[in-house]
């Protein structure tokens, strides 16, 4: 289904990452992400290369920049460190305008925000165009181990649950008069956690018996999905290939 | 005689480092029976439900479905015959999609292709929901959720449904359409409830369970009939409701 957008990370959309199977595309930003982290400092010209990349994969989704840049804020903590670099790291000084600066600073600076630039929009552009149901079963075509696809897929499944039974232990508690006011409320939301923990295990308890129920022995059955060919692998590579051929290229010159 | 369907011989049962819950129970269900099991709440019912595919075993007692015995030679075949409606449709619908969740079962006893592909579609028409095999169960109604997981079982084609309260948290209209879907479905059924009107429109048979043994079995309409039968096991009909005369 088709999840509307802002809410949820998949978007719907019939573009060229959409079609792509989720496996190929697992691959490929898998490999992306690497050769632009490997990509050794400062990298000028590989890393904007990687940036452009991104920022292409993001415009081929097709999906409005409205509903990307909110995706996109959980790089913030890392552009605020790389701020940062500059100012607190040691070595020669270099003059930034009316500041003074270490250029080593500076340069891991330009390195740690362009990596984690790249790699968070080509992340944005996976998450988009990539369902949950899909991402499972491309992991499972790719072989990972079947207990971590099924952790990824009950967390993808249960965490609305989970959180719809948070909201109401909170609305219960507020409504008997309590506020998080000061640290003497944290008991309280200390044991409210306990609970949920418990009943969220109980609730495991009682999924694991309906699976077993239906035959379950073990093994999670992977349903058939589009397969990926030669073209698929070959689009799903080719950030990648940019950025190592832009890397390569640079460090001959 | 044919060979019941459920076939339950002085079934007992005790949790482990706790109390008994079942003292020997004798339940026999037939092929095309739909039988209401009614009782208090810590009457066993679920406990009992649980012995039919063999989550939990008898400390004591035989149960048999279609006379295959519940040992673990037998277990896939056994859940495959036995299909368990649970409460909560959330502890029922794992999957990321309404299409997976059915296919589960089936896929389990080695269904693939358009064999698998048919199955699904078939359970998913009977309850009327086709056209949610693509969303997630998230992001259904509770009562839409409740449908979808009596698919899940039906597309094991089980020999019995047992459906462990399937009205509570649904609303009258989602109970009426639920109420009709399983009128018109040509399956044995076990249906555990507390809703004793639910139980007179749709099964014409119940069995009391109280206090880990089989109370009363008869027809649904004489069994809720007797006031005193029913205030001795802590059961009530809802208030203003009268029972249709049985004849």
């Amino acid at each position: 289904m088709g999840a509307r957008p802002g809410l949820h990370l998949h978007i719907d959309g019939d573009s060229v990452l959409h079609r792509l199977p989720a496996h190929a595309k697992v691959v490929g930003l898998l490999a992306f992400a690497l050769t632009t982290v490997a990509v050794p400092a400062p990298g000028w010209w590989p890393l904007t290369v990687a940036m452009l990349t991104g920022c292409g994969l993001v415009a081929l989704t097709g999906v409005a920049w409205r509903y990307v840049w909110p995706r996109l804020l959980i790089e913030v903590p890392f552009l605020l460190f790389a701020a940062v670099l500059p100012f607190v790291a040691s070595g020669p000084r270099m003059a930034l305008g009316p500041l003074q600066v270490s250029e080593v600073g500076l340069l891991s600076a330009w390195a740690l925000a362009a990596k984690g630039t790249a790699a968070v929009l080509a992340a944005t552009a996976f998450a988009v165009t990539t369902t949950p149901r899909d991402l499972v079963v491309g992991l499972q075509r790719l072989h990972v181990p079947d207990t971590l696809v099924g952790i990824l897929s009950f967390m993808v499944r249960y965490a609305a649950v989970v959180g719809d039974e948070m909201r109401r232990m909170r609305i219960a508690r507020e409504s008997r008069g309590f506020r998080a006011a000061s640290l003497r409320s944290w008991p309280t939301l200390g044991r409210t956690l306990g609970a949920l923990f418990v009943r969220s295990f109980e609730r495991g308890e009682r999924v694991h018996v309906s699976m077993v129920s239906r035959g379950w022995t073990g093994t999670f059955p992977t349903f058939a999905t589009a397969t990926a060919g030669l073209v698929d692998w070959a689009c799903a590579a080719l950030p990648a290939l940019l950025v190592a051929l832009t890397a390569a290229w640079a460090l001959a010159s | 005689m044919t060979t019941p369907v459920l076939d339950l011989r002085g079934v007992a049962y005790r949790y482990p480092g706790s109390h008994q819950a079942l003292y020997g129970v004798d339940l026999h269900v037939h092929a095309g029976e739909r039988v209401a099991l009614l009782g208090p709440n810590g009457a066993g019912k679920t406990t009992l439900v649980l012995h039919l595919n063999g989550i939990l075993r008898a400390g004591a007692g035989t149960v048999e479905v279609s006379g295959l015995p519940v040992t673990d030679a037998h277990l896939l075949e056994i859940r495959r015959r036995v299909g368990i409606v649970f409460q909560d449709p959330d502890d029922q619908l794992f999957m990321p999609t309404v299409r997976d969740d059915v296919a589960f079962g089936p896929a389990n006893l080695g269904l693939r292709g358009p064999e698998l592909d048919a199955r699904v579609t078939e359970a998913l028409t009977a309850v009327d929901v086709l056209g949610l095999a693509d969303r997630a169960p998230h992001h259904l109604s509770f009562g839409q959720r409740r449908r979808v997981a009596i698919a899940t079982v039906l597309a094991m084609e089980p020999d019995i449904l047992v459906l462990d309260e399937p009205t509570s948290n649904l609303d009258p209209a989602s109970r009426r359409e639920l109420a009709d879907i399983l009128a018109a479905l040509p399956v044995t059924l076990l249906m555990v409830t507390h809703d004793l009107p639910y139980a007179a429109q749709l099964c014409e048979r119940s069995v009391i369970l109280s206090d880990g043994v089989v109370a009363a079995d008869g027809r649904t309409l004489d069994l809720l009939g007797d006031a005193d039968l029913l205030r001795r096991h802590r059961l009530e009909l809802p208030w203003g409701f009268a029972v249709p005369r049985a004849d």
